[in-house]
């Protein structure tokens, strides 16, 4: 932007602490933008004298200090709730010990448990069957709803309210509602469908349809949210774009394909990774349907590593399974991020 | 293609005026219309039937074909629930309106000291030049990949050895001292406040705290707000905390009772809807006063992070 301010010639010459300084300074002028920058390269033009530098280093501690006391209180929670549990996690997963006994580091046993363990391979296969059912069933139709809410001119508040209002709804009472309405003796869906001649399953002790079942609920639950993003992102799907294409004989399907979905692109993205994390870790809907008898067929992930660790207190197989959910998701999304560079279109 | 774009500009206005100001009813829009209103309709039967059912006798419950509305209303199935959560004892000391208490003030507390220690944590990582911003920052970005279920396991250790376990103490200090989105989403506010009306205050000799309290604290309003929206539902809903670090009834929160409830009196579906209507209704209603507010701040927050 400017020329470097003097640096060679003063700085062979100086203390270290003072060198530091200026090349810092020095930096921050050639790096930052803006009124600040202008004003620190101020300071050091006219910074060749050691009262100057001494203001400088004075204004470097004090930023420090400032820096620190606001920073420290979500540094205390950052280190004491996250690092630091997040460590232990690590050297649990390798440890066998229920909270009370004399720990013993078990090398990878636990991971071999994890893995040899049939129900919990089962519970694994229930929880990717859900997300591959979830996430898509999710996206689509909260882009279809989207994008049919933005022609709906007056009523559109009222509709998206009633889209979102299950979002700020406790996941407990939608599970129980749906807990009643799934249960084709008492629910009142059976008697609806028995009159459009359907019957109603067994939702939630017919293993074919438990996790479809609950696919439904949280689909219903996690709708609004979605169709709120996407509405977000079709806003800025600029209209002099849409009529152009209009004009040059362009299908409203060539509009959606060629324009509205690269435009959304990384709305999109944010949403797949968002959802595809949210749905691994599904178990609040479980709990509340099952309790701690849910049948083999219906068990998730997070489900196992609660009775794991909560119920049975075998810590070190809980975090085993735990730290697996962790890379499973990290590898997950970092596919996605590898792969954004095919298909997200980003604007700026 | 500048000509070109004249060209759009020139034919689309007229048409694009006379389409705002009586938009053509085509056949597609009545059946978007109609589409929608049965969409949303069903998007809001299970809530009805929830509410309404709440007021149900028990004969009414299982009627088929089903009616969504009572017959005969029975508020009395609220007072009967509460007798039976409350087990005997004094009505307002146990059971819901303790549960309630305990949600409404934890959600409360937690809300306004995870936005007072977010602000000041945004407030540092966007204007102050400390060693170690940048490390901090990305570290920070970082945990909001890790799932709750992995430190779980650890946080409930660590709280037993402080013997925080069953009480609310774990449910409120983790999230005040930390909230990585809330960090996040307040510094890029932070950053789009003009650096100029700081440095105006600084060499009017006000300190930074000074700065903070009466200059940043007032312009990040509205995402304060937003994000206090979140957390609070956030903390009301919550189940998995309470769950995992709550076993005795009077330190349940409101999703939890409903839960034990549920369990506990299976058939009574009158008064577990009662109990559901308990949790939901009270954010329900915020949400049809609150809505823009709530929607814009979701849609803007997913924008901003």
């Amino acid at each position: 932007m400017t020329e470097r301010p003097q640096p060679s010639g003063q700085v062979t010459g100086m203390p270290a602490g003072a060198a530091d300084d200026v090349t810092e300074a020095s930096v921050a002028v050639a790096g930052r933008r803006g009124a600040h920058g202008k004003d620190l390269m101020h300071e050091v033009e006219a910074g060749t004298t050691e009262r100057h530098r001494a203001s400088l280093r004075k204004k470097r501690r004090r930023d420090n200090m400032h820096g620190y006391i606001f920073m420290a209180p979500q540094l205390i929670g950052l280190l004491g709730f996250m690092i630091g549990p997040l460590v232990f996690a690590v050297i649990l997963a390798f440890m066998k010990w229920d909270g009370f006994g004399s720990r013993q580091f078990v090398g990878f046993s636990n991971f071999k448990t994890v893995v040899t363990t049939e129900q919990f391979r089962q519970s694994a296969i229930n929880t990717a069957w859900f997300t591959m059912l979830q996430v898509p069933t999710l996206m689509i139709s909260a882009f279809i709803f989207a994008f049919l809410l933005q022609k709906t001119g007056r009523m559109k508040n009222f509709y998206r309210a009633c889209f979102f209002a299950p979002q700020v709804t406790a996941t407990v009472a939608v599970s129980v509602i749906w807990l009643w309405l799934l249960n084709p003796d008492i629910s009142p869906l059976t008697g609806w469908l028995k009159a459009v001649g359907l019957v109603t399953p067994n939702w939630l002790q017919d293993p074919t349809f438990v996790i479809p079942a609950v696919v439904m609920v949280s689909v219903w639950q996690g709708l609004g949210y979605q169709v709120v993003m996407f509405m977000a992102g079709l806003e800025n799907v600029p209209a002099s774009m849409m009529e152009a294409a209009a004009i040059d004989g362009a299908s409203e399907f060539q509009k959606m394909m060629r324009i509205t979905i690269p435009l959304i692109s990384p709305t999109i993205l944010f949403l797949s990774i968002t959802s595809i994390i949210g749905s691994f870790q599904v178990f609040d809907y479980i709990f509340v349907f099952f309790d701690t008898t849910a049948p083999s067929f219906g068990r998730t992930i997070v489900y196992e590593i609660v009775q794991t660790a909560f119920r049975e207190f075998n810590f070190g197989v809980g975090a085993a399974l735990a730290l697996l959910l962790f890379l499973a998701l990290l590898a997950l999304t970092g596919l996605q991020l590898l792969a954004q560079k095919k298909w997200v279109f980003y604007t700026e | 293609m500048s000509t070109a774009t004249a060209d759009v500009v020139d034919v689309e206005t007229p048409q694009r005026k006379s389409r705002q100001h009586h938009r053509p009813i085509t056949p597609a829009v009545v059946i978007i219309q109609i589409f929608m209103a049965i969409a949303s309709v069903a998007m809001a039967l299970p809530f009805l039937w929830m509410f309404f059912s709440s007021f149900k006798p028990l004969g009414e419950i299982f009627m088929q074909p089903p009616k969504l509305l009572p017959m005969d209303w029975q508020p009395q199935n609220y007072t009967e629930a509460f007798d039976q959560a409350s087990a005997g004892g004094v009505w307002w000391k146990s059971g819901f309106p303790r549960a309630f208490w305990n949600s409404f003030y934890i959600a409360s507390v937690v809300t306004l000291g995870t936005l007072l220690t977010s602000a000041m944590a945004a407030y540092a990582f966007a204007r102050i030049r400390f060693t170690g911003n940048g490390f901090w920052f990305m570290l920070f970005l970082a945990t909001m990949m890790v799932p709750a279920q992995l430190t779980i396991i650890p946080l409930y250790i660590i709280m037993g050895q402080l013997h925080w376990v069953d009480t609310h103490l774990p449910l409120i200090v983790p999230p005040i001292l930390f909230n990585a989105f809330g960090v996040f989403l307040l510094r890029q506010y932070v950053r789009g406040i003009p650096i100029e009306l700081e440095e105006a205050a600084q060499i009017d000799g006000a300190s930074r705290f000074r700065i903070f309290t009466g200059m940043i604290l007032p312009l990040l309003r509205s995402p304060m707000v937003a994000l206090g929206i979140f957390t609070f539902l956030g903390q009301w809903n919550n189940f998995f905390y309470p769950l995992i670090f709550l076993n005795s009834s009077e330190t349940f929160t409101l999703p939890l009772l409903v839960n034990q409830f549920k369990g506990a009196y299976s058939s009574n579906w009158a008064g577990i809807m009662a109990a559901s209507t308990i949790t939901a209704l009270p954010l329900l209603i915020v949400f049809i006063f609150a809505q823009r507010q709530i929607v814009e701040g979701i849609a803007l927050s997913g924008s901003k992070t």
